[in-house]
């Protein structure tokens, strides 16, 4: 029987390995790429929980969660092209103009 | 107990993969594993009831915005990255990590997990069918949220245009 | 008319503006000039339309309040932007505004060619509006407000010439000094809003309701305090002892400036301001005895320095010093409505004196200069025998020191014949009376003396000027010579409108009507001082004819001794001089006086503010700051490692620290 505990550990490794990507890689595209990562491990929660506790809400939530995704998606990118466009480079190493 | 065996196939697979987006140098192979990711992850809502959360995680995420990030990643013609490809502090980012699962595995451990069960049963979702209970949910109780999300994404459309156009 | 009173300060106050503002731009001299004088003329004009209502109205009618506009209303207090036009303060704009155009017009033609020429006109127009509101204002706020600006424009005046060392630090003797006496304004300005707030509950700093409510003043005690604060800010405004030493070194500013606010303006403020509040000051009849003596000691004290002079402009400078003695005098005697007849008539003529001075002055430089002469243009030594190149300058020059002199027949006459009169007769300070008489008629005398020895050295005699420089010497332009003549005439007439009662007699019971239009300010002062009057007003008039004629003898003595010195005999100075060097030296140096307050005040004061500098800021203060700033640097500099600027290090610690904070609430 798969319990909502199965789901709920699978989110939850599927969550570190995404905060282990963000934090390690230099390339700002990986970078998003894993917060997306993030995203659907929480978006898997959701689910769970709202097939367990009967109640769609939680879907609907996801719903929300993919829009908000798509947006960032599109301007995420856009933000990139532009830095691109200045630096010939998207790594965030480069991204550095705050430091002294 | 077949049922659980595929479940722990289809984990199996969506950590693997998620490890490789982490792990490739290509980014290009990243954005293949992350699609891999979200087809065992639309598996997984298939498993939960969710049939159209499923077409919508394949339809939008595997597609729209993956196809986004390859076109973008193509676009600025990136290879790979011979020297490197990671920051310093792998060691320190992998503990956080860990810690992070920690801390999760630790709340799953103390919390409960217990609720009122709420209406929406398997038999419920056969006999209705899940997208018009989705429908309904959306077009009722979170009409405004939904009308607010439209705003959000043409605000993203304005912004994108703005920001990747060459001259303002 | 009267509501049209608030035009008065406005019009100077534009002048003000356009010259301040835009006179760099306009250039042209008889366009700043013209705007200067025209604006501070129309006031003259608005304040004649006043004087003339003011004549049709009947004297208890003769106060109007105008208020402006609503200025601070805070709880008690109340101080609104609001001008009070009575019989005084028509006298003071009158003069203000008279005497003003007159010197505007003149600095036309002595300020041509200088170097920041709008510069002095938007400074004499914004004097001029100070000292408008310094006499228009209903209540002691705007009284100050122009009490404070006439000191600044003498500063910035004084200072005009400000690449000279001299005039800057003269300057700063003046404006110092002034802030000396107008601490002593705002404390009496305080004691008598807390007393009579506290005491009476009338929370009031207006004159009229002053007025209503000084009669629950006692008599001494608080008043005295208050009104001995009051008479230190007149000692700063007025020149008088102990304050007086800024008056002479104002003398570096240029000459219309001394005319305008050093004689004839804004050193009677404090004059003005006794008369505004004579009904405060005559209750407390030790500061009357004070600002007596005080009035009397400076008007011997400048006189005898003014004999030894060699500085034209300086003669004058104690001159002033000396007629502003004889106002306080008055004032101390209670002979309000003598007080400020005398400053009136001294306002003609010794601005009549000081133009004179300068158009000589003016004609010396113009000399000289022609003649590559570095002869001081201001010392009489160099000069003499004037009387022919300079025919116009000579007459009005002359009638003027008649007039201050005490001839009869002539303004300053009238004046301090009144005021010595009073001094002697008045029944305030019993057996003092003789001693400030004596002290007066010496000082009178001393007056005539050293002005007729002015005219003697600069007029009479041989020229002393280099050959070379005497063809160049000739009578200043018309723009100069105009206004000369004006005061000139009202130095010679102005008296009459104050005839004493004795002589008006004579002439068939003409009045006093100086004094009648004053009556109603100073009824109320009279009447208070009736109750503590000693012996009540003794007019024995073989006493008061025996007296003028004591005035006119010691006035003439003084010319006598000044001809016999300085034309017939005039080796007679050299003698003096070899015989009491000392004495000369004293009085040459002014008794000291500048050592003295130097080796009293200035030094111990430099001694301290060096000791807070070098002991107290560098240590003290400065090594707080620093080390503060130390600290923080060496901490900083330790945390600036924390700051790497990728994003990396931000999201890493971002990441730990939620975990952290999460981890916390999930384990405890």
């Amino acid at each position: 029987m798969i319990t909502l505990h199965h789901y709920l550990i699978l989110s939850g490794i599927l969550f570190s390995i995404g905060a282990l990507g963000v934090l390690i890689r230099r390339n700002a595209i990986v970078i998003f790429m894993c917060v997306e990562l993030m995203l659907n491990a929480v978006n898997l929660t959701f689910i769970a929980f709202s097939r367990y506790l009967g109640n769609i809400d939680g879907q609907i939530f996801v719903f929300f969660v993919m829009t908000v995704a798509a947006a960032e998606a599109a301007v995420g990118l856009a933000l990139m092209i532009a830095f691109y466009k200045n630096r010939e480079s998207i790594d965030v190493e480069d991204m550095n103009i705050m430091k002294l | 107990m077949p049922e659980i065996l595929f479940f722990t196939l289809v984990a199996a697979v969506a950590i693997l993969s998620s490890i490789l987006v982490v792990a490739m140098r290509n980014p290009i192979n990243c954005a293949l594993s992350l699609i891999m990711t979200f087809f065992c992850l639309a598996t997984l809502y298939v498993m939960l009831d969710a049939p159209f959360m499923a077409a919508v995680q394949v339809i939008v995420y595997a597609g729209a915005i993956m196809v986004l990030i390859v076109f973008v990643i193509m676009l600025l013609n990136m290879r790979t990255e011979t020297s490197k490809n990671y920051v310093h502090g792998v060691l320190v980012s992998c503990i956080v990590a860990v810690l992070t699962l920690f801390v999760i595995s630790g709340f799953l451990k103390k919390s409960p997990l217990t609720g009122e069960p709420g209406l929406m049963t398997t038999d419920l979702v056969d006999k209705v069918g899940h997208t018009e209970l989705i429908g309904r949910a959306m077009f009722s109780d979170f009409l405004l949220p939904f009308e607010i999300t439209s705003i959000l994404l043409l605000v993203a459309i304005v912004g994108s245009v703005i920001l990747a156009k060459r001259k303002l | 008319m009267f509501d049209n009173v608030w035009l008065i300060p406005l019009l100077p106050l534009i002048g003000f503006l356009v010259n301040g503002l835009f006179g760099k731009k306009i250039k042209n001299e008889a366009v700043i000039g013209g705007i200067g004088t025209l604006a501070i003329f129309g006031s003259f004009l608005v304040s004649c339309g006043i004087l003339i209502q003011m004549i049709g109205t009947s004297p208890e009618h003769r106060v109007f309040e105008k208020v402006i506009f609503p200025w601070i209303h805070s709880g008690n207090f109340k101080a609104d932007m609001a001008f009070l036009v009575d019989p005084l303060s028509v006298v003071m704009i009158m003069v203000v505004t008279g005497v003003g155009s007159l010197i505007h017009l003149y600095s036309i033609g002595y300020m041509h060619g200088e170097e920041g020429f709008y510069r002095f006109f938007a400074y004499l127009n914004l004097f001029c509006m100070s000292m408008l509101l310094l006499v228009l204002g209903n209540n002691l706020l705007v009284m100050f407000i122009g009490w404070e600006g006439v000191g600044l424009c003498s500063y910035l005046l004084i200072g005009y010439y400000f690449h000279k060392k001299s005039a800057g630090d003269a300057a700063k003797k003046a404006f110092v000094m002034n802030r000396v006496g107008d601490f002593g304004f705002l404390v009496g300005l305080f004691t008598l809003y807390w007393w009579l707030g506290s005491n009476q509950n009338i929370w009031t700093i207006n004159f009229m309701e002053l007025k209503q409510a000084s009669h629950l003043l006692p008599y001494g005690g608080v008043v005295t305090v208050a009104t001995l604060c009051f008479f230190v800010g007149a000692t700063g405004k007025s020149a008088q002892i102990p304050l007086f030493t800024w008056l002479p070194d104002a003398m570096e500013g240029p000459t219309p400036v001394s005319a305008l606010i050093h004689a004839a303006t804004m050193v009677t403020a404090g004059v003005y301001m006794i008369g505004r509040m004579s009904f405060i000051f005559i209750k407390s009849p030790d500061t009357m005895m004070v600002i007596a003596v005080v009035g009397a000691a400076t008007a011997i004290f400048a006189a005898t320095i003014g004999t030894a002079q060699n500085d034209i402009k300086r003669v004058l400078a104690y001159s002033t010093v000396s007629q502003l003695g004889f106002m306080f005098l008055a004032m101390g005697t209670g002979a309000f409505a003598a007080g400020i007849f005398h400053l009136m008539t001294h306002a003609f003529f010794k601005a009549c004196l000081f133009l004179g001075s300068g158009s000589v002055i003016h004609a010396m430089h113009y000399a000289l200069h022609h003649a590559h002469s570095h002869d001081d243009a201001q010392d009489m030594r160099n000069m003499g025998g004037l009387r022919k190149a300079m025919p116009i300058t000579f007459i009005t020059f002359l009638v003027s020191t008649i007039a201050i002199a005490g001839i009869p027949g002539f303004s300053g006459f009238f004046s301090k014949d009144e005021i010595l009169w009073q001094a002697f007769s008045n029944p305030y300070h019993g057996g003092l009376n003789m001693i400030l008489w004596g002290i007066g008629a010496v000082a009178a005398c001393f007056t005539a003396f050293y002005m007729f020895r002015l005219v003697f050295m600069t007029f009479y005699g041989d020229c002393r000027i280099q050959p070379k420089a005497k063809s160049h010497l000739h009578e200043s332009p018309l723009v100069i010579t105009i206004p000369l003549m004006v005061l000139g005439f009202l130095a010679a007439v102005g008296g009459y409108i104050g005839l004493p009662k004795l002589i008006g007699e004579l002439f068939g019971g003409i009045p006093n009507y100086f004094e009648l239009w004053l009556d109603p300010v100073f009824e109320l002062a009279q009447e208070y001082g009736h109750t503590y009057a000693q012996v009540g007003g003794h007019h024995n008039v073989a006493l008061e004819w025996g007296l003028m004629g004591g005035s006119v003898v010691i006035a003439l003595v003084g010319i006598t001794i000044a001809f016999t010195m300085y034309i017939k005999n005039t080796e007679l100075p050299g003698k003096f001089t070899s015989t009491f060097p000392a004495l000369h030296r004293a009085v040459y140096n002014k008794w000291y006086i500048d050592e003295l307050y130097d080796f009293l005040f200035v030094n111990p004061c430099k001694a301290f503010g060096n000791f807070l500098w070098k002991g107290f800021d560098v240590l003290v203060v400065d090594g707080i700051v620093n080390g503060v700033a130390a600290v923080v640097k060496g901490w900083s500099g330790a945390f600036r490692y924390t700051a790497t600027g990728y994003v990396h290090n931000y999201a890493f610690v971002m990441a730990a620290g939620t975990m952290a904070i999460l981890g916390y609430y999930i384990f405890r």
